[in-house]
């Protein structure tokens, strides 16, 4: 490799090579988050699920919410990525790094967020021994797993070449990333295997990220609940996943980037471009929304009906207007113009959004259990303490992992940006001239149409 | 093999809970404290649901036995990962407390609400407790099993003796303890029985009948007695 090009790009080796003060308060501040939710865990382990808010019939409630919530946030990464590669789009280059470890790490707190919710965690084990694949959440193991296992596989493989820089210059960890790097040296024959194996993994990792958020969806709508049993849940779930992913995506992008000083290479333009992708899925949202709850208010089922007010002006009313105006009023005027002031812009829709998603989560769990068909009576959940504390303690895990993550590897994929500068503006001013007309001697329009 | 089921007459209902109590007495099932019945915990296997008679609110009160409604083709059981839940060949849904991983899908599933959850740890040991019924731990779903362990103990007597199953034999707690005979028991897949007579009344309805479940506890309407 070029020695100029490993200067160049010293700043994204700076995290790996030093440690600041900044860090520590960043991992003592999160281990008191994370405190506070393994205390509660602890409690709730050895008292039952009592103290939590949870009751009759309001059976699911922040634990549920916060699984659909990470799910949804992992669609992020490997989702988004792969289809920036697949679709060459050269400005992915800084991004596609980043988008992965999210959907890596978030499967865990994810995943984790059902074991939490758990009566007997300490027979979770039966499902394996006795699982029953009639029931979705089969599915959803099964569909999660099979994600957790092809995104760590995407994120591990294109970081390989990396991994081999930090092998020969860092002088630290050395066993570890001499293991990883597997040999890597960098020959022709090296990189071509290593171009087909992330082209494959891209397509493959793509039907398996639509089927997980589906299948997280279909655990709602296999019932025959009112305002669960819908058919639009699967595609309506997976739109509503991309959406919170790439809001997360932004705001980790803006965190690194003031954190490790990335101006140079998450510049503006692509916080622009990410900001249009934000804005199409607001409306896409929008749209599957008006269509879900205007089917259910137009044929106006009783049953359907009672959940639809306790949304629109019974007790839920904040969570659904405020879901509402999170995920599309705000958005929208954030995005509309980008011209001046980007950063901060995306920054404010994206976390506009992150909240506004999970209302809508939390929106689409509670309120049907708090109505049930029969005259029960309205149950009414807040949560207590534990259910705030594992919340945070699960924000605050994710975000310790991803900063982890980081000291380890760098959060920008160093090869590929070198990649870009050599290859790729090559590669794309030799695509673009072959989009256009062949000059030379204009063809008569009668023997195009011939061939 | 029978299809065990029960007719419930509201015409005949007053509303005295005699059932809930019997219910709760043969089942074992744990009287929760004052803080978590206001947090919404009650078991009741059998719940006497009350409703105001439309056009008469504050009137007239209509009381709606609940228990378990023992689907052909329950929600519940389709949605448990574990086989924690299913349906026996007599038709009975039945739970197994030590396989029960604690998910609640199936009370999120349920149309009719007739799972109940051990929020905590509320069965405590002690005596005068029915020795026949399984004990629940914290952590796992429980529900109106139709007292299924009278049958078994109705069904090992009469092997003992070696003999049929008379009809009348096994009769779960709520049907023995209704004062005005307003629950009916029986099987029916037997004509001549009288659940089969009244499961055949014009009066005979299911609960959310629209949604397919098939449930084996038929109602009978209110009216007749009203003329």
């Amino acid at each position: 490799m070029a020695e100029p090009a490993d200067h160049r790009d010293a700043t994204l080796l700076a995290p790996i090579e030093r440690t600041g003060p900044g860090f520590y308060w960043a991992v003592g501040l999160l281990s008191l988050f994370i405190l506070w939710g393994a205390i509660a865990y602890w409690t709730q382990l050895d008292e039952g699920l009592g103290v939590t808010g949870l009751h009759q019939p309001v059976s699911w409630g922040f634990y549920v919410t916060n699984f659909v919530f990470f799910i949804g946030i992992s669609h992020a990464g490997t989702l988004i990525s792969a289809i920036l590669r697949l679709s060459r789009a050269e400005w992915r280059r800084p991004i596609t790094r980043m988008a992965e470890v999210i959907t890596v790490m978030v499967l865990f707190i994810g995943a984790g967020q059902i074991l939490v919710d758990l009566g007997r965690p300490d027979r979770v084990l039966n499902v394996i021994r006795y699982g029953r694949y009639q029931s979705p959440l089969l599915w959803d193991a099964t569909s999660i797993s099979a994600y957790l296992t092809a995104s760590i596989l995407y994120l591990y493989l294109p970081m390989i070449p990396d991994i081999a820089i930090l092998r020969d210059r860092l002088g630290k960890r050395e066993l570890l990333y001499t293991v990883l790097a597997l040999g890597w040296t960098g020959s022709a024959r090296q990189q071509k295997v290593l171009n087909r194996a992330i082209a494959v993994m891209a397509v493959l990792v793509i039907p398996i990220a639509v089927s997980v958020h589906s299948v997280v969806s279909f655990v709602f709508s296999m019932t025959l609940q009112p305002m669960w049993h819908s058919t639009i849940f699967g595609p309506y779930f997976v739109v509503g996943a991309i959406f919170s992913g790439i809001a997360a995506l932004i705001v980790a992008m803006i965190v690194f980037r003031k954190a490790y000083g990335l101006e140079a290479y998450l510049k503006p333009i692509h916080f622009r471009y990410l900001g249009q992708l934000l804005l199409v899925m607001s409306l896409l949202w929008f749209y599957f929304t008006f269509a879900e709850y205007l089917t259910g208010y137009y044929g106006g089922e009783p049953e359907e009906m009672k959940v639809f007010w306790a949304k629109f002006s019974g007790p839920f009313w904040p969570f659904f207007w405020g879901m509402a105006l999170a995920n599309f009023v705000i958005p929208v005027l954030c995005l509309m113009r980008l011209g001046r002031r980007t950063v901060g812009k995306v920054l404010a829709a994206s976390l506009s959004v992150l909240v506004g998603m999970w209302l809508e989560r939390f929106i689409i769990v509670v309120p049907t259990l708090s109505n049930p068909r029969l005259p029960f009576g309205e149950g009414i959940y807040w949560p207590t303490w534990v259910e705030w504390g594992e919340t945070a303690g699960s924000f605050a895990l994710f975000a310790l992992f991803y900063l982890l993550f980081t000291k380890l590897f760098p959060v920008i994929s160093i090869w590929e940006i070198r990649e870009g500068r050599e290859v790729g503006v090559k590669e794309v001013e030799e695509r673009v001239v072959s989009y256009l007309p062949d000059t030379g001697e204009p063809v008569p329009a009668e023997s195009v149409r011939r061939r | 093999m029978p299809r065990w089921g029960m007719v419930i007459d509201l015409d005949r209902c007053t509303g005295c809970q005699a059932c809930v109590l019997a219910c709760k007495a043969e089942n074992n099932v744990p009287a929760v404290g004052m803080g978590e019945a206001t947090r919404g915990r009650v078991i009741s296997w059998m719940q006497v649901l009350t409703e105001e008679e439309e056009g008469h609110p504050g009137e007239v009160k209509r009381f709606l036995p609940r228990p378990c409604l023992q689907c052909d083709d329950p929600p519940c059981t389709k949605v448990c990962p574990v086989y924690a839940t299913y349906l026996n060949p007599e038709g009975i849904v039945t739970q197994i407390y030590a396989r029960c991983i604690g998910c609640r899908f199936c009370m999120a599933a349920c149309p009719y609400n007739a799972k109940y959850f051990n929020w905590h740890r509320y069965q405590k040991e002690a005596p005068g407790q029915n020795p026949d019924v399984s004990v629940r731990p914290k952590g796992v779903v429980e529900k109106c099993t139709f007292c299924h362990h009278r049958l078994q103990k109705a069904r090992e007597r009469a092997l003992f003796e070696k003999r049929d199953l008379a009809p009348g034999e096994y009769v779960p707690a709520c049907a023995e303890a209704c004062p005005a005979r307003a629950i009916v028991f029986g099987d029916l897949s037997d004509p001549g029985s009288e659940v089969s007579r009244l499961a055949r009344s014009p009066r005979a309805f299911r609960l959310q009948e629209e949604l397919g479940t098939k449930p084996k506890v038929i109602y009978l309407t209110e009216g007749e007695g009203r003329g």
